[in-house]
């Protein structure tokens, strides 16, 4: 189905079949004193070469040229996109569908999310995935809910190493429901102090992010060991999916949800958004997963098909039950990532992880050689936390200068951690450039 | 749907206004939901039961039953600790469907105080009401 505007005879002719004059008799019915008497303050409509114009200005305005090399990660991720990918999901068959209500007309829609669970499943070492929350802040938000609900317990504790923005969308969720955020400290070794869960009494869950925001991966299994003892829902957050090509995965560290940021999985930065909310649990916990879930089924004559199921907990039938006020996915883009991971396939991933961590490890050492801190000493994946001297902000301009971005100051997150950047480098950064910025960083 | 007519209402239960039913045995009482409740339910495809130990008062949610359209809550007709749960109804929950006055029961409870029992309906009572809303 194409999506083509309506022509003035359209207009009129459909106007003629409904017996009325004009499109305003159309809202007839709302009462006089509810209308707006002026028009509404836009601007005028443009041709289409001046929305080109436009559009580019605005572009420009916000936008970084690709010329730039950024070392750049903290939740968006510079991947290449297999062209196939950018081609195959501009089909219109994809782009345009409605939500898959009515099996029988939807079956590739249905399958595309079907193998998009599968694959996401996989990657995360869980047994259940949804069909896609909106991105990997409210999907951590939704898992903290889904542990209330589990637990019946009312407090969770975060680890300060989540996505501070993470933690933000969590507060904006928490704050009005009488439910408590317990944030865990972290360690010098740039992972989550658990300490405190000995302290904590009435916890329904504890999440961690691993690979965290310091780049560091979190001993997930020491953090699966200290829920399991405290009976508590373990959480594991990510902002780099990519990770688990090369890590452990959350679901054999004994996390009972998986939760993240799909964006590296074939998804452009865009400017931050919109991104894929990974969300995976446990079979036994299903009912109380928030989202959409596509399952497989057979038809009458024994054919496999692909249907909405478990859709009783949704909240188009359950109201204000619902697990979630979450009833729709972020179907387009859990659709690219489910080709970008069926076109790298298992072996694919591993190796382009590998090449993360390698490039990685490569501009950390260069660093330490030539003589600048990295601050903690726990292993990492593709970002890291290096300290730079006192009057770094003009070798920071000079880099801008250069086209560099030379990573992310973390003070404003972590005020205690001035001069500290966190930088990450992936499969996209060639030697040449990471060698101009060690070059750069020394004069 | 089953016609009012239809439905196979035990006498020896008391009935509540949100459809379950409650058999007493001297203290000990099972509770389950009705006949017509089940019926316009249609297939149960999930009991959600509570941890036998909990105590709850008269009219708070002690677990849900799903069919394939619909989810419904299940309220204690009186207050009481639950002594026992269904658990053949984790494999099996269309025994709600087909046997919900006998071995489709969702839950034992002991009463907490005997004349709550005095509010519910009597097989009678409840069918008068299921024509006010039927």
């Amino acid at each position: 189905m194409r999506y083509l505007p309506h022509t003035d005879e359209d207009i009129a002719l459909m106007l003629r079949v409904v017996g009325a004059d004009t499109l305003d008799d159309l809202f007839s019915t709302i009462p006089d004193d509810c209308r707006r008497r002026r028009d509404l303050d836009i601007p005028a409509a443009l041709t289409e070469w001046e929305l080109n114009g436009l559009m580019d200005a605005l572009s420009n305005s916000v936008a970084i040229s690709p010329e730039y090399k950024l070392f750049l990660g903290a939740g968006r991720y510079d991947h290449f996109i297999p062209a196939s990918l950018t081609h195959l999901l501009g089909r219109s068959e994809f782009v345009t569908p409605y939500t898959p209500y009515q099996p029988e007309m939807s079956q590739g829609t249905l399958q595309a999310i079907y193998e998009y669970q599968t694959l996401a499943a996989r990657l995360l070492g869980m047994e259940v995935s949804n069909a896609s929350l909106y991105d990997g802040a409210s999907a951590l938000a939704e898992a903290l809910l889904m542990a209330i609900r589990i637990t019946r317990r009312k407090r969770v504790a975060v680890s300060s190493l989540i996505h501070p923005y993470y933690r933000q969308v969590v507060q904006t969720y928490f704050s009005p429901t009488g439910l408590e955020i317990v944030e865990l400290p972290y360690l010098e070794n740039g992972r989550t102090d658990l300490s405190r869960l000995d302290r904590l009494d009435g916890l329904a869950a504890v999440a961690v992010q691993s690979p965290n925001f310091f780049g560091c991966i979190e001993d997930l299994a020491a953090v699966g060991e200290k829920s399991r003892e405290k009976d508590l829902v373990f959480i594991t957050s990510f902002t780099e999916p990519l990770a688990y090509g090369l890590l452990k995965n959350p679901g054999s560290q004994g996390a009972h949800i998986a939760c993240g940021e799909g964006q590296s999985l074939g998804i452009p930065k865009w400017f931050g958004g919109p991104g894929l909310g990974m969300f995976a649990g446990k079979m036994k916990h299903v009912r109380s997963m928030p989202g959409r879930l596509v399952g497989k089924s057979t038809d009458k004559d024994g054919r496999n098909g692909f249907v909405l199921t478990l859709a009783t907990r949704e909240q188009h039938i359950r109201r204000e039950k619902a697990t979630s006020n979450i009833c729709t996915n972020n179907s387009l883009l859990a659709l690219a990532a489910a080709m970008y991971m069926a076109s790298l396939g298992g072996t694919g991933i591993r190796e382009l992880s590998k090449l993360n961590h390698d490039k990685s490890e490569y501009l950390k050492q260069a660093l330490e050689k030539a003589g600048f801190k990295v601050c903690f000493e726990s292993p990492t994946f593709n970002e890291f936390v290096v300290e730079f001297p006192a009057n770094f902000e003009t070798t920071y301009e000079r880099l801008l200068e250069k086209k560099v971005v030379a990573g992310i100051p973390l003070t404003p997150y972590f005020p205690e951690l001035a001069g500290r950047y966190l930088i990450c480098v992936t499969e996209t950064k060639t030697k040449e450039e990471m060698d101009l910025l060690i070059e750069e960083l020394g004069k | 749907m089953k016609e009012i007519s239809e439905l196979n209402l035990p006498e020896d239960v008391g009935y509540t206004e949100d459809h379950e039913w409650i058999r007493v045995e001297n203290d000990e009482a099972a509770v389950g939901i009705t006949d017509y409740a089940q019926d316009q339910l249609g297939d149960i495809v999930f009991v959600e039961l509570p941890q036998p130990g909990d105590a709850l008062g008269k009219g708070e949610e002690f677990g849900t039953v799903e069919s394939v359209k619909a989810v419904a809550e299940l309220y204690m007709p009186i207050g009481g600790e639950i002594l026992a749960v269904n658990t053949a109804l984790e494999d099996s929950p269309g025994l709600v469907n087909t046997n919900p006055h006998s071995d489709g029961w969702i839950i034992r409870i002991k009463q907490s105080d005997p004349d709550e029992l005095n509010a519910l309906m009597n097989k009678e009572t409840y069918l008068k009401m299921l024509e006010g809303v039927a």
